[in-house]
């Protein structure tokens, strides 16, 4: 079995290994941009303007209604397929735009974040206490620096958890973009079953490895949590 | 009245929230170190004045004149209203809910606004904000978060941030109605130690005690316009109104 997970030629280790690497990217890369997609959704919800608050609401109740697969493949053939008829019509007779499965993965995954992290960044920027703002604009801080050295600090506080579940749903949805033919843990895993024809270990170990991945950033979150509710009694 | 300079006026201030007009008319003039308290019963107008002369409320009309800067309002537009924040920023606000920054320490709470607003460099607030800290009895606390300290030392601190600004007046709203009883005493002793010194200090109280042997002036709100005002003494003594004098005799 110890060849089996070997690195190197003989055994699937090295695969695995690559396969992780990927997901992390993706991941990685999707959590700023979900994010970002995030604080405009909820600053869209949160406006004067009805029609922004439209646009807002609209963006979150139809992202969160789709099946993320769903939202996936029209990314990647609609998105792909959109980009090269712009491109055709910009430059006719230029190169096809390859969208990679990559970018596909990362934009699908962060706007079904965006629209979840939108909903959850409203609720927490609408459980700020008004009496922070106002000892702010009493003291005649300008509305920029009374988000920055006021709102955005607190509103972590009551958005981490809900944004915490967020990143370790989306960590496990990356598994989604193997459909696509990119090469992350669980496309790497089914190719080594299928070859080995030895599921039950494969598929335990990508358990594994996915289940580390939760756990070690469940230990992050906690750390996040407690900084950002120093000074703040539990109740 | 003395004849010191005038710090600030307000004059004929009205606010409407929808139909409902909550202030009919209101002008008051505090000249330096004048202690004036604003009493009236709930739902008088008194905090919505007060919260006006700092702008967090805009009047629906009027005129805000601090220290030769003035805002004039119309049809509830402030017309100068890059104004407002250098306004803002010349009168402290202590609030009844305290509103300490919950994710700063006292200290940085103390220092926040000459940073960040008026540019001071670090080193030179901090020493500032560890003085005044001193001065209102918690240089010993100042490390710590605004939820590790009682209410009275909260609001120690909030008037602390407030003179931390070097303020032409204060403005006081309602600042020891949410406290315990017991917590009380050691705001007002603040509050009178800063009104022996010469502060210019707008106070809405429902603290007799405080407005009589305290303030320079008393201004009586009810309905929304000025029933009474004058010295305390006469005023305690010689109500000339009906409505003060049933005020004084319920919260007695």
């Amino acid at each position: 079995m110890f060849e089996l997970l070997s690195y190197g030629d003989a055994g699937w280790g090295d695969e695995i290994l690559a396969g992780l690497a990927i997901t992390m990217q993706l991941a990685v890369v999707t959590l700023p941009m979900g994010l970002l997609i995030g604080f405009v959704a909820a600053f869209a919800s949160m406006s004067r303007h009805a029609g922004l608050r439209a646009v807002g609401y609209g963006y979150t109740t139809i992202m969160r209604g789709l099946p993320e697969i769903l939202t996936l493949f029209v990314v990647y053939n609609g998105v792909g397929l959109l980009l090269n008829k712009l491109a055709a019509w910009w430059n006719p007779g230029g190169t096809n735009i390859e969208f990679s499965p990559f970018a596909a993965g990362v934009t699908a995954l962060a706007m079904v974040f965006g629209a979840f992290a939108g909903e959850v960044l409203r609720g927490a920027f609408q459980s700020l206490d008004e009496g922070q703002m106002e000892a702010g604009r009493a003291i005649g801080m300008s509305p920029r620096k009374i988000f920055f050295r006021i709102r955005l600090p607190q509103v972590w506080r009551f958005a981490l958890p809900g944004l915490g579940n967020l990143w370790i749903n989306m960590l496990k949805d990356t598994a989604l973009v193997s459909i696509i033919a990119l090469d992350d843990l669980m496309r790497m895993t089914k190719v080594a079953v299928g070859v080995t024809k030895q599921p039950f270990t494969f598929y335990l170990l990508a358990c594994l490895i996915y289940w580390a991945l939760c756990l070690l950033s469940e230990v992050v979150l906690a750390y996040m949590e407690r900084r950002a509710n120093r000074g703040i009694r539990r109740v | 009245m003395s004849e010191a300079e005038i710090i600030l006026k307000a004059e004929d201030i009205h606010k409407s929230f929808g139909a409902v007009e909550v202030l009919k008319g209101i002008s008051l003039e505090a000249r330096q170190g004048d202690v004036i308290s604003i009493l009236g019963s709930s739902g008088s107008g008194k905090s919505t004045f007060l919260r006006c002369l700092n702008f967090l409320e805009t009047p629906t009309s009027g005129k805000v004149t601090i220290h030769g800067e003035e805002i004039q309002v119309r049809d509830g537009k402030p017309l100068n209203a890059r104004h407002i924040e250098t306004v803002r920023s010349r009168l402290g606000m202590v609030f009844q809910q305290f509103n300490l920054w919950s994710h700063r320490t006292a200290l940085e709470n103390v220092m926040e606004g000459p940073v960040q607003v008026k540019g001071t460099p670090k080193a030179a607030a901090r020493a500032a904000a560890e003085a005044l800290l001193e001065r209102v009895g918690l240089k010993d606390r100042m490390d710590m978060y605004p939820s590790q300290l009682s209410g009275g030392q909260q609001q120690r601190v909030a008037i602390a941030r407030a003179l931390a600004m070097e303020p032409d007046a204060i403005l006081f709203d309602e600042p020891t109605s949410a406290l315990d009883p017991e917590l009380v005493g050691e705001v007002l002793k603040v509050m009178q130690s800063l009104a022996a010194e010469g502060r210019t200090m707008i106070v809405v109280t429902h603290e007799m005690a405080f407005a009589r042997d305290v303030s320079s002036e008393v201004v009586f709100l009810h309905q929304g316009r000025i029933a009474e005002r004058g010295a305390p003494e006469q005023m305690f003594t010689n109500p000339q109104t009906e409505v003060f004098q049933r005020f004084i005799a319920t919260v007695k």
